[in-house]
């Protein structure tokens, strides 16, 4: 499903952020990528969505390098993918139903599927009081399970998380990666960036470590080592 | 597709109304340029009109000795017709001129006794030319009719107090009109200018909303649409306060013009030329909105 062929990311003039990276996802697996902050995490999330490109190497989705296909064909990919960013990537001047509205908006479902599924989304997440406030009214912590909800409405096949646990308290953390591990069992691709130790250790998945730039371990059911 | 048109409107229309300030200046800036190419389009007409009204002034009379014939006037009528510069030759007899002056002045008792006191007709038949009103073709007429070969039957040629006037007001329009149209024009560049800059400062501000939207995977349409339905929504209410302006301006100011401007009603002409003011209006209003949307939008869509 996704495959890093020898990707490395240098960002000018001369920060090695990724180095040789090789490692393949397959479809329904649920990968965690750990590392110290600085790693390479969010760089490497970045190259999937295309948003970055790869100094050498090819990243490669159901079989097609992302770097090598045309606009609108990167865009139905991107619409394959939920992302949860660490910096959320909200719509500031939407509120947050349109904000969830949006991604089904984009992907054409009908209007009715959309006052029908966005409510219950908000609900899950715990968002169901804030319908109509903007993103900068919300804590921290709303606007990171907002996030989250917009990259679950779509139902898409693979959700790129990135520290999605990052700014909410074990309670809220515990509620979102159960969202992720439910998701996962409906047969969808978790990639997974985190540096919460305990996190990791519970999820018992595969483990990915990111040590400056490079993969130094790459473990099924690993543990968070650093 | 009829959908996504849908949802494009909508958002263009919700994102109107959150952004009054941005919407307001925009807006302001747009109203500027449509006032600017509605005067440049009024001076244009106005400056035809006055040349209109010149060209049909200019007439040069020959008068013939009274003892000439009429066909020998015909034959020079003729010859005179054959010009490519005369528009208009009209013949006018004794009698006709006698005709019209008692029609004219038939009411003035004074002239009616300073007449009968000369007794007969004392007019002299005479052709009246029309030319296309450019001075040097009014000129050659002229030296044609002074020239050698008619001075035996003309005794004079009435135009040489109208020749200086005339040559001025040529003057003046033709310097005029090329100020005022080259002025008009580096104006409206510069209104464009500042359209485009104040909507792409506006739509700068909405930068890192433009590349969330790619990221979720919405095609450069979906994100361009509003925008530019934005523009075009700015350009048409542009249009329509532009448009209540000049009504309401060529009507109260028509007095004013008039004066300026003898014989030219300046509400008249906007209403007998409603639809091209109206065409300029819109198109410079929405046109200039929707490309400068366009184009702002455009350089943020590499994402
Ligand atoms: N656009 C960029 N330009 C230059 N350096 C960058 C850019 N993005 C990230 N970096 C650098 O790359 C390194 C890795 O960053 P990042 O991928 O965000 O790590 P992590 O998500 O693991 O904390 C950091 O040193 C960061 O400063
Ligand atoms: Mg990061």
């Amino acid at each position: 499903m996704i495959k890093f062929n020898n990707v490395t990311k240098i960002f000018e003039p001369d920060l090695t952020v990724l180095q040789d990276i090789n490692f393949e996802a397959n479809k329904g697996e649920f990968v965690c990528i750990v590392g110290k902050s600085g790693a390479g995490k969010t760089t490497l999330i970045n190259l999937i969505l295309g948003l970055e490109k790869p100094t050498s190497g090819e990243i490669f989705l159901d079989g097609k390098n992302i770097n090598a296909i045309n606009n609108s064909d990167l865009q139905k990919i991107r619409r394959n993918i939920g992302g949860i960013h660490q910096d959320y990537k909200l719509l500031s001047n939407k509120t947050v139903f349109e904000n969830v509205s949006y991604i089904m908006e984009v992907e054409g479902k009908d209007q009715e599927e959309i006052t029908e599924q966005v409510p219950k989304i908000l609900d899950i997440v715990g968002l169901s009081e804030r319908f109509d406030r903007f993103p900068n009214e919300l804590s921290g912590g709303e606007q990171q399970r907002l996030a989250v909800a917009r990259a679950l409405i779509n139902n898409p096949e693979i959700i790129l998380a990135d520290e999605p646990t990052g700014n909410l308290d074990p309670y809220n953390s515990y509620e979102v990666i159960q969202l992720l591990e439910k998701m996962n069992q409906l047969g969808k691709t978790i990639i997974l960036s985190s540096h919460d130790r305990e996190v990791v250790n519970k999820l018992q998945k595969r483990v990915i470590t990111l040590d400056q730039g490079k993969i130094i371990r790459d473990e099924e059911q690993g543990r968070y080592i650093i | 597709m009829f959908k996504n048109f849908i949802r494009i409107l909508k958002f263009a229309f919700t994102d109107f109304l959150r952004n009054k300030g941005i919407s307001l200046a925009a807006i302001f800036v747009l109203v500027v340029t449509v006032m600017l190419a509605t005067c440049l389009l009024f001076f244009w007409g106005a400056s035809d009109y006055l040349l209109l009204q010149i060209q049909n002034k200019i007439d040069i009379t020959a008068y013939f000795k009274e003892e000439i014939q009429e066909q020998d006037i015909i034959l020079v009528k003729d010859k005179i017709s054959k010009s490519s510069f005369v528009k208009e030759v009209e013949y006018i007899s004794k009698d006709q001129a006698l005709e019209d002056f008692k029609r004219k002045y038939g009411e003035n008792e004074v002239l009616a006794k300073a007449l009968f006191e000369v007794g007969g007709n004392p007019f002299l038949p005479s052709l009246n030319i029309k030319t296309d009103g450019n001075p040097e073709q009014f000129k050659e007429v002229s030296d044609i009719l002074a020239g050698e070969n008619f001075a035996e039957l003309i005794e004079k040629v009435d135009f040489s107090e109208k020749k200086d006037i005339i040559n001025t007001v040529f003057s003046i329009r033709s310097s005029i009109t090329k100020t005022g149209l080259v002025l008009g024009f580096v104006l409206i560049v510069i209104a464009i200018m500042v359209v485009f800059n104040t909507i792409k400062l506006t739509v700068s501000s909405l930068k890192e909303e433009i590349s969330t939207m790619k990221i979720v995977g919405a095609t450069n349409w979906f994100i361009r649409g509003p925008f530019i339905i934005q523009g075009a929504i700015y350009g048409f209410i542009a249009f329509v306060i532009c448009f209540i302006i000049s009504m309401m301006g060529f009507h109260f100011l028509s007095d004013k013009i008039y004066t300026i401007l003898p014989g030219f009603n300046s509400f008249k002409y906007f209403i007998s030329n409603i639809w091209i003011f109206i065409l300029v209006q819109i198109i410079f209003g929405v046109g200039v909105g929707v490309i400068s949307s366009f184009f702002a939008v455009r350089r943020h869509l590499k994402v």
